[in-house]
């Protein structure tokens, strides 16, 4: 299978504070590739590296088949990235941010027409065509920052907490955007603290204090760890490496 | 250039859609104008004066009279003790004593001489100074008639005669001194401010981050940032000239385009200055405060009140980072002596190498990974 993320020995230190703690993974074409753990434990820190927005301190990224240190451009162009800090203009129409990204991202007048119609559409935002980004609700404002994020069809999309703070039953329509593109073979890179969403993956790690502490399918990581739920699991681990710290 | 575009139509739709906008634009800086160019002034009038007349003659009131002759002084009092004015002097109600002696009249009839004490409020030394310069004036005058009085013919003025001629602004008037100068503050704070803040509000609400993970090159979105407050500036400074000129009536002795020409480099220098702050800074309100760092000492230092050339050398040396003072220095040679592009290429050139040099480090600074 090919392999749409590389990572080897990824190490990220700011200053004496280690982020990072030699991470290993890798992540095939076509995978939804889950990014577990609690606030702090990192997560943040190893989508940026991936996404190009940071520079590793040491170790081996490799994105869409480009490396992290030299070709962050390039990475760029294949990738979609939708971060926990929301990031559509709110003084902007929804018409008019989808008309922003897709113009920097280099694509056709006519292209862009046709996105917005089939966003619109797709995410039923008629009756808010008119409004301004802030006066749309957080669920419809996060499901339109996703589609915004692939406006360029790109083949990684790279999620950091698409669903913090949104309400269950969006949050289930989320996942359904998220497998739709994901059953066009995009890989889906996604960070969550919501344990019930790791189910959704094909793929998680648990990250813990900057370090991995876990990674499998989610039915092999209950079986190993004999747990009912991954819930369970991250509770465990989480709790093992705080103890033995102390 | 697509790209840019895309750039520059976001920039445009936010800064016309923030109804604070064009007030800040527009309004903030004609009021300004207006208002700082009446108020900052170096001519003094209606000077208030107090005098001890001990002398109660016929020429200690006629001295008098001369002053309340002048448009330039108020008589506030008349008393027998500079005492009397201890308070007074104190909470500024006067602002000069003159005081003049018992013997005053009986010396200038036997022809001796006689002194006649000033006294000034010197906290502003620099008002002072002229305060005493118009009563020096008032009393030479006084003294001379005296002389031709006594003697039959003017003897003071069969020596040396001065007579002064102020080129460029023949009637000293002070608002065609400060008209020019307080236009390029105005728009240097326009630049500056609004480019700075701009990009750090992106970093703010977060979205620079998705700007930065997009394959968009760091000179299109500086363009995108920096070209549409460059329009609203060179707008702003338009105005405000047309402004200088039919409310003000201040000569534009020079030619338009070469000031709109410089100006459009000196706004560049401005604006990357704005982005630089920004790139140094991750709050608007920690932009806000750096920025007014510079610009109050900028300001200070620009030559608008005080002269550059008595500053202490040191501060001279301070001034070559200092961008409007190249700016005034350049609108005052150009709008009222006239000056060419030849008689000011060394301030063009120092402005450009000014405006590339902070354009390249902004460029530096901005980076698209943190």
């Amino acid at each position: 299978m090919e392999t749409a993320v590389r990572v080897v020995n990824l190490v990220k230190k700011f200053g004496n504070f280690v982020a990072n703690d030699n991470l290993n993974f890798e992540v095939s074409k076509g995978e939804v590739f889950g990014f577990l753990g609690a606030n702090g434990a990192g997560k943040t820190t190893a989508i940026k590296i991936l996404c190009g927005l940071s520079k590793p301190t040491s170790g081996t990224v490799q994105v869409a088949g480009f490396d992290a240190y030299h070709q962050s451009e390039k990475i760029k162009q294949n990738i979609g990235y939708m971060s926990q800090k929301f990031s559509l203009y709110d003084d902007l129409t929804i018409k008019e941010n989808i008309r922003f990204y897709g113009g920097i991202y280099g694509l056709s007048s006519k292209f862009i027409k046709q996105k917005t119609d089939e966003y619109i559409t797709q995410l039923q935002l008629e009756q808010y065509q008119k409004r301004f980004v802030k006066d749309l609700p957080l669920g419809i404002k996060q499901k339109l920052a996703f589609s915004v994020a692939n406006i360029h069809n790109p083949s990684i999309i790279f999620l950091d907490e698409p669903t913090s703070g949104v309400d269950p039953i969006t949050r289930r329509q989320f996942w359904d955007l998220i497998y739709a593109e994901a059953h066009k073979g995009k890989t889906i890179f996604v960070s969550t603290h919501y344990m019930d969403e790791a189910e959704y993956c094909d793929r998680i790690t648990i990250m813990v204090d900057g370090k991995i502490a876990a990674l499998g399918t989610p039915n092999n990581l209950k079986r190993d760890y004999k747990a009912n739920n991954i819930s369970e699991i991250f509770l465990l681990l989480a709790r093992g490496i705080k103890s033995e710290n102390h | 250039m697509r790209t840019i575009f895309f750039l520059l139509q976001k920039e445009f739709i936010q800064i016309f859609r923030n109804k604070m906008m064009l007030p800040i634009i527009f309004v903030m800086p004609i009021i300004q104008l207006l208002i700082l160019s009446y108020t900052a002034t170096f001519e003094i009038k209606n000077a208030d004066i107090a005098f001890v007349d001990l002398s109660q003659s016929r020429s200690s009131r006629e001295l008098i009279a001369k002053f309340k002759g002048s448009p330039f002084f108020t008589i506030k009092g008349n008393a027998f003790s500079i005492k009397q004015y201890d308070k007074s002097m104190l909470n500024g109600d006067i602002d000069i004593i003159i005081k003049i002696p018992n013997d005053f009249e009986s010396s200038l009839l036997n022809g001796r001489s006689t002194f006649v004490q000033l006294i000034s409020d010197a906290v502003n030394g620099s008002a002072a100074n002229l305060m005493t310069a118009y009563a020096l004036q008032i009393l030479f005058d006084f003294n001379r008639n005296i002389i031709t009085e006594t003697y039959g013919k003017d003897l003071m003025s069969s020596q040396i005669k001065i007579l002064p001629r102020y080129w460029f602004n023949p009637e000293l008037n002070y608002k065609t001194y400060m008209v020019p100068g307080i236009l390029v503050l105005l728009v240097s704070l326009i630049g500056a401010f609004l480019s700075g803040m701009n990009v750090v509000r992106e970093k703010e609400i977060g979205t620079i981050e998705q700007l930065n993970v997009t394959p968009i090159k760091k000179y299109q979105f500086i363009i995108g940032k920096l070209f549409p407050f460059w329009v609203i500036a060179m707008v702003d400074l338009i105005f405000g000239l047309i402004l200088a000129k039919l409310v003000f009536a201040i000569p534009i002795l020079g030619s338009v385009a070469l000031i709109l020409g410089v100006a459009a480099i000196y706004m560049i220098l401005v604006l990357a200055f704005g982005l630089f702050i920004s790139t140094i800074t991750d709050t608007q309100q920690q932009a806000m405060f750096i920025a007014w760092f510079f610009f109050v000492i900028f300001i200070i230092m620009s030559g608008l009140f005080t002269p550059v050339e008595g500053m202490p050398k040191w501060a001279q040396i301070i001034n070559i980072i200092n961008p409007i003072a190249y700016f005034i220095d350049f609108m005052r040679l150009v709008m009222l002596k006239g000056a060419d592009f030849v008689d000011v290429q060394m301030q063009i050139l120092k402005i450009t190498v000014y405006a590339i040099t902070m354009l390249g480090l902004s460029i530096i600074r901005y980076r698209k990974n943190a």
